[in-house]
């Protein structure tokens, strides 16, 4: 099937939603995403970040769609033409769902373990107003300890979902929900039961926010101060394929390998990400890679070598003298 | 180009008799010299005597309370992280129930040190800082002989109670007006009696 995207035309096979279309194409037009995660199974739908505008359905019929479509739920047809980045509406649009998922999002990034690699900061600071218009009082919840390792701020929380797949799909014996509708719905568990599972760890990975976090990490480095690694271990529950967050020689933080779109690359089991906290423990890779522009590059000089070729380069063409011959 | 009207030609001429005496040359000196007497000194008697500086001076750090005497810095790392110089040390904490008084929000700077040798006074740490936490003051850094003691923990920097600093004049018009706007109430104390009761 040829789908049109952005001016952009691809071939997909059928049943391939707009979303995973565009993302085959590049992230220069795929729409972001809060809710969508493409290994659980039924999620998206939620948070219509990820709407686009079809202006001609398909061959057979081109007549455009009336509203603009949540992509991750809308399957392609052959010739249907899509519009992301290029249609103002779905701009104006999103700008609008950006400031309704921060409506009830408090602005206490300077504390949240997430900051840094959140992706409501990367889609606020790319979609969003700097100013709210919402007046009023934000809901505000106690901390909630689901089980030893994972810390749950209903605070944060935009409603994804995800948790919750992780918890039906990757384990047995989910024990958490959403609770109640409408704006009064959260994530609760049962008398705060525990989610006692080897992979119950993942829901931290899948939490596009800081509403579910690493107990073990709490407030231990901001990410930024971090070096991330990618490391691996004979594991008998998992692939054993991780990425240890680094300071100095000490192991913070254990997380999966994230790919391009901010998921998980392979679910990990709780022994890895919570009791192998020693460098002994794992094989390391070698660097991950991150973007340079992300805020986790800064301060990590990995180009160090590129930049001194560089600058012996440009030292030689005014004549200086070689930086490694200098007294 | 031409920068100042000071400019003289060397030459290597001879020099004649009268020249070569140097008298005229030394009671031109001495003239120099004497008028000097008549003039004002230009000498400032530090420290008992200070040059004015302007308002917006960059010198030593302070870490402010707020108005209940909690500190406001959250040990975020934005500061750390704007440094160009990389200076700025921390390591958090977390607050204990009966600590409100002591920390502003639940997560404070347990150790916050900022090497003054490293640290060029650029000001960056004051405008990444969404807490108004730190600023710099119109203080110099003192004199020491170690370079350890050039290292200022929060022993140094965060203000006293009773002795509070008064950054004023470094909140410019525009952060003045800017937090005025009703939306930013993120700089609110914290208030348990508000819990869950934000909506209907």
């Amino acid at each position: 099937m040829k789908v049109t995207i952005d001016g952009i035309e691809i071939d997909v096979p059928k049943g391939t939603t707009i979303l995973q279309a565009a993302r085959m194409i590049g992230p220069e037009v795929a729409p972001p995403t809060m809710c969508y995660y493409s290994s659980l199974k039924t999620s998206g739908g939620y948070c219509r970040t990820c709407i686009v505008k079809v202006t001609q359905g398909s061959t057979a019929n081109p007549t455009p769609m009336p509203k603009p479509v949540a992509s991750c739920r809308t399957e392609v047809m052959d010739g249907m033409v899509v519009e992301n980045t290029i249609n103002k509406d779905v701009l104006e649009a999103r700008k609008g769902v950006v400031e309704f998922l921060l409506m009830n999002h408090p602005l206490d990034c300077p504390i949240c373990d997430q900051a840094g690699e959140c992706h409501l900061q990367d889609l606020g600071y790319e979609h969003g107003a700097a100013n709210t218009r919402y007046e009023f009082p934000r809901r505000e919840f106690e901390r909630i300890d689901i089980g030893k390792y994972v810390q749950l701020h209903m605070t944060r929380c935009i409603m994804c979902f995800r948790c919750v797949k992780v918890a039906e799909q990757l384990t047995d014996n989910r024990v958490h929900g959403v609770m109640h509708r409408g704006d009064a719905a959260e994530i609760s568990t049962y008398i705060e039961n525990v989610i006692e599972n080897d992979f119950s760890g993942n829901v931290i990975d899948v939490c596009p926010v800081g509403a579910l976090t690493d107990k073990t990490f709490r407030f231990k480095s901001r990410v930024w101060f971090t070096k991330p690694v990618d490391a691996s271990c004979d594991c008998k529950k998992c692939s054993g394929k991780v990425r240890l967050w680094l300071k100095g020689a000490d192991v913070l933080r254990v997380t999966a390998r994230k790919d391009m779109w901010g998921e998980a690359e392979a679910f990990i089991c709780n022994e890895c990400r919570f009791e192998r906290k020693n460098t002994a423990d794992w094989k390391i890779e070698g660097p991950s890679p991150i973007h340079r522009s992300s805020v986790i590059s800064q301060n990590h000089y990995t180009h160090l070598n590129e930049l001194k070729v560089q600058v012996m380069k440009q030292q030689k063409a005014l004549g200086f003298m070689d930086i490694n011959k200098r007294p | 180009m031409q920068l100042t009207n000071r400019k003289v030609v060397v030459s290597n001429k001879v020099q004649s008799f009268a020249e070569r005496l140097y008298l005229p040359a030394i009671a031109k000196g001495m003239i120099i010299t004497a008028s000097h007497l008549f003039k004002k000194s230009p000498t400032i008697n530090y420290p008992e005597e200070k040059r004015p500086i302007a308002p917006v001076y960059r010198g030593l750090h302070v870490l402010k309370l707020d108005e209940n005497g909690a500190e406001r810095c959250t040990s975020c790392g934005m500061c750390a992280v704007a440094c160009p110089a990389e200076a700025i040390t921390m390591t958090s904490g977390e607050r204990k129930k009966g600590e409100e008084n002591l920390y502003r929000e639940e997560k404070y700077a347990a150790t916050y040190e900022i090497n003054m040798l490293r640290c060029i006074f650029c000001g960056l740490c004051e405008e990444a800082c969404p807490k108004e936490a730190i600023f710099l003051t119109d203080r110099l850094v003192d004199v020491e002989f170690e370079r350890n003691d050039f290292i200022y923990g929060k022993d140094k920097l965060v203000e006293k109670v009773n002795e509070r600093i008064d950054v004023t004049p470094r909140q410019t018009p525009e952060v003045l007006e800017f937090k005025k706007i009703p939306g930013l109430k993120h700089n609110e104390l914290f208030d348990p009696k508000k819990l869950n009761k934000g909506h209907h």
